[in-house]
């Protein structure tokens, strides 16, 4: 779904963005960010310079990422419970 | 939706993130005694879904774009617990993986989104299926209702968020909002009733929504019917 459908994902900025562009409080969310280690900022992978690609496959990447994670918590939660 | 760092004040952040926390681990105690080896690959597939689904911006009106959240169809599948959980779970990944949504604000994000989202858009869920006549189209219309409304409170919540400090003013804050989610929850609400409907009539067993109460109910109902496997 997201290999074949986010190269046509909509590029404006969604809701809240959009409020604070439009009631002039955007500028406040440029200033300082707390975590600076975002692998794939703005959904983008930094060296595969296609657009469309890059997103794929950030996407692609979270996905799995998301997986292992709750497989992971599941994981956690199965050890306490049989305590 | 994703608040970044910088709009609200640290002590907004502080407090919702206290709230959240709270909340995540009262959720995750709820999910450990009920979950098990069957529900865990489930609440996997549904949050990559969720997150997926997230990316793909669909356009609103005038040059603003909206996106499915999926916490009020995770909160029907899984539980409101899991739902709050697998909010969180994609909200933290948006947020440390690719920069969406600032780390000072997660607790601010997973409020609105988890907390009034899942848990919110649950409740409303289960308060309009309980009160209306028992039936499919009940069904779906709690399920259409509580989806847009879990779209447009959590982004009120974000414009109380956005007054309390001092960021934007409730009065031009909210209008604005409201307007626009209005129209994105009817996205919400058309996607979620769309990707539940197709749940029930292929994988039935998928809707673990874990209280057996509620399994009865709707094998009651005609709604669900129990795997013949």
């Amino acid at each position: 779904m997201v290999l074949i459908l986010s190269p046509f994902a909509s590029s404006s900025p969604d809701g809240l963005e959009k409020v604070a562009q439009a009631k002039g409080f955007s500028h406040k969310g440029e200033q300082w960010s707390l975590w600076h280690y975002a692998p794939m900022r703005d959904y983008a992978i930094p060296w595969i310079k296609n657009e469309m690609v890059s997103t794929a496959f950030s996407g692609m990447i979270g996905i799995l990422a998301i997986f292992l994670l709750i497989l992971g918590f599941g994981q956690l939660v199965r050890k306490r419970s049989k305590t | 939706m994703h608040i970044p760092d910088g709009f609200l004040t640290h002590s907004i952040n502080a407090a919702t993130f206290i709230i959240s926390a709270g909340a995540c681990a009262y959720g995750v105690k709820r999910v450990n005694r009920s979950f098990g080896e069957r529900e865990v690959p489930l609440m996997g597939v549904t949050a990559a879904f969720v997150f997926a689904a997230q990316m793909l911006n669909f356009p609103v009106a005038g040059g603003t774009s909206g996106h499915f959240l999926g916490a009020v169809f995770s909160s029907v599948l899984l539980g409101p617990w899991a739902g709050l959980i697998i909010m969180t779970l994609v909200l933290a990944v948006q947020c440390l993986g690719f920069a969406d949504g600032g780390l000072s604000a997660i607790g601010s994000n997973i409020f609105n989104m988890g907390i009034v989202g899942a848990l919110g858009g649950y409740g409303i869920f289960f308060a309009i299926s309980t009160l209306l006549p028992k039936g499919r189209k009940s069904f779906f219309f709690a399920l259409a209702v509580s989806s847009w409304l879990s779209i447009v409170l959590g982004a009120t919540a974000a414009a109380v968020e956005l007054a309390i400090s001092e960021t934007s003013p409730f009065l031009v804050t909210f209008p604005a909002m409201v307007g626009i989610h209005a129209i994105i929850g009817v996205g919400e609400a058309i996607i979620t009733t769309a990707a539940i409907s197709l749940i029930l009539k292929t994988r039935p067993d998928l809707v673990v929504s874990v209280s057996p109460g509620y399994r009865r109910k709707l094998t009651q109902e005609g709604i669900l019917h129990e795997n013949p496997i």
